[in-house]
């Protein structure tokens, strides 16, 4: 029903309302302006009239320095990529296998699912540094026959180990917040439990713990970096270097650019998923 | 609404003061002439960090032969010998030496230091003289290669045979811009964060070959690493020859009195000394060419 345009005007009441609306907008935005302007003027005022400004920026935020070290920690930063990329498919892989050995429910299956428990619980509990120690100069101790004694190797070896079992118990929350009449309706349609798993349960638990996936790997993107502990020249460690040569912290700064550069992308695109996701479950529901 | 009115404008005001509260007080500027004069340096006028006492810095653990028992305050060690023989030159006692633990890394961040020197055989290089200030040097090092006995690289006989070995050199040390610059390996080297990981990784075979400066190699093939030898020494000259310098405070009025110092223990023999006893073994590696 359409109004007719002619009959209707706002009365008094409406346009006193509206000015007083337009009125607050208006002194809205001048006291945020302001606000803003006054406190990041003071946090720079802060900053440049300190009195060791002149030195910090000499030493963290020099380019000759930056451009010195560029080189070094670019060629450095391809070990984070690399190993991230090797990674982190890896980890998936392992995260699901141990989510669903532990949601497993044959009786064979038992001793798997106590060594999945055993194996979250001590993992989570290690710090990554400690085990990308433990399996960089652990594991070639052992001084096996066939066991590669390469750094990257259980660099790499020790991420997927750690990050598995973090992935493994978002897999696992995504699996069971999945409504149990789901698991009703697959059995009444006469579906084994692997058949329910494969159709039903899993798809939906991914779809579901996607956003937290990719929160995982953002950390794991930065988490490469702690392979520089036990000296394989990623960009921190490349950055690292440069400054104790030099004396002066710049490549830190530089090395700091690469890894948002790689992150920002990510973290983005996780907010994207995230809201794709809660777009679709609303659609049926409202 | 009334209330929020006033509280916004009073926390706003609150902010600003707490942001001009953060600045810090204003250093005073400091000059320094390079000599320095016998009442310039009396103990009561030295610009210390604590009255009255000498404050050292070194990196934890101290590793010998540098120190001794990863205790710097026994005097046992070359470096603590120099640092206590300085101190006294200086007019303090043995017990107005007090240390502090600095990692290699800390030593040169900006801004105050909570050390009068510190002293963890740095390596004096220009571009480190823009950030902080040295004494003159109180050791020149050579550069020496670590070998387990029954490796391929035991065998080498000259820098150039090394190249085509994995060798390995702390970071940020001039140990492994030698490696770089002199050896020139045919694979990147391989870069330790300190002398333990170095040892773990000769032994795992992830490592042919470590460059040291002279008495640390000697200390790590004589005592760390069984089966282990030094192939050679070398000099890595990037110009002039390396020397390890007492690190200050840039602008630290202490360095002309330290120098002085320095001068006085090099003239009088005690500096040449102190090295006999604690680095006098490392003299008789052969120079690798």
């Amino acid at each position: 029903m359409s109004e007719p345009a002619t009959d209707w005007r706002p009365s008094e009441r409406e346009l006193a309302r509206r000015r007083t609306r337009s009125r607050q907008r208006r002194h809205r935005i001048v006291v945020a302006s302001i606000a803003t302007v006054v406190v990041i003027g003071l946090l720079g005022a802060a900053l440049l009239l300190s009195p060791g400004w002149p030195r910090v920026r000499a030493t963290f935020l020099d380019w000759h320095h930056a451009r010195e070290s560029l080189p070094s920690i670019t060629e450095g930063f391809w070990i984070n990529v690399k190993m991230f990329l090797i990674a982190e498919p890896l980890i998936l892989v392992a995260g699901l296998a141990l989510a669903l050995i532990r949601q497993a429910r044959s009786a064979w299956l038992v001793p798997l699912r106590g060594l999945a428990i055993v194996y979250t619980d001590v993992v989570r509990g290690i710090p990554t540094l400690l085990l990308v120690f433990l399996f960089a100069f652990g594991m070639p101790a052992l001084g096996l026959a066939g066991l590669p004694t390469s750094l990257f190797f259980w660099a790499t070896t020790a991420l997927v180990v750690s990050y598995s079992a973090y992935v493994a118990e978002v897999f696992r929350s995504g699996i069971e917040s999945v409504h149990p009449s789901q698991l009703a309706s697959a059995e009444a349609l006469a579906l084994s439990r692997a058949q329910t798993m494969r159709h039903v349960v899993v798809p939906q638990a991914v779809r579901r713990v996607v956003p937290p996936l990719l929160n995982d790997f953002v950390s794991l993107q930065k988490d490469t970096a702690l392979v520089a502990s036990v000296g394989l020249f990623d960009a921190l460690y490349a950055a690292a270097d440069y400054a104790n040569y030099n004396f002066n912290y710049t490549p830190y700064l530089v090395a700091a650019v690469f890894f948002i550069a790689m992150t920002v992308p990510l973290a983005r695109l996780c907010d994207v998923l995230a809201r794709r996701l809660a777009r679709r479950e609303r659609a049926g529901a409202l | 609404m009334r209330l929020s009115r006033v509280v916004t404008p009073v926390a706003a005001a609150l902010l600003a003061t707490a942001v001009a509260a953060c600045a810090p007080a204003e250093d005073e500027p400091a000059q320094s002439g390079e000599s320095a004069s016998a009442d310039e340096c009396a103990v009561a006028d030295l610009p210390l960090v604590k009255k009255g006492v000498l404050t050292v810095g070194t990196d934890s653990p101290a590793y010998e032969p540098w120190f001794v028992d990863d205790d710097p305050t026994n005097g046992e060690g070359f470096e603590s010998a120099v640092a206590y023989a300085v101190a006294e030159e200086l007019g303090f006692t043995k017990d107005q030496v007090s240390w502090v633990t600095v990692p290699f890394n800390n030593s040169y961040k900006p801004g105050k230091k909570d050390f009068d020197f510190d002293i963890n055989q740095i390596s004096i290089n220009p571009e480190r003289e823009k950030a902080v200030d040295f004494s003159d040097g109180y050791y020149s090092a050579a550069q020496a290669v670590i070998v387990l006995k029954d490796s391929p690289a035991a065998k080498a006989t000259s820098l150039a045979d090394l190249a085509k070995f994995k060798i390995g050199a702390q970071t940020g040390t001039t140990s492994l811009t030698a490696v770089r610059d002199v050896i020139k390996p045919d694979q990147d080297p391989l870069v330790f964060q300190n002398t333990n990981n170095a040892k773990q990784a000769m032994l795992n075979g992830q490592v042919d070959a470590v460059v040291a400066d002279l008495p640390t190699a000697f200390y790590i093939s004589a005592v760390e690493i069984e089966d282990s030898t030094l192939l050679g020494q070398f000099q890595y000259d990037g110009g002039e020859p390396e020397e390890f310098g007492l690190l200050f405070e840039k602008g630290s009025k202490l360095v002309p009195c330290a120098n002085r110092a320095l001068a006085t223990l090099e003239e009088n023999g005690t500096l040449d000394d102190i090295q006999q006893k604690w680095l006098s073994d490392a003299v008789s590696v052969p120079e690798l060419q």
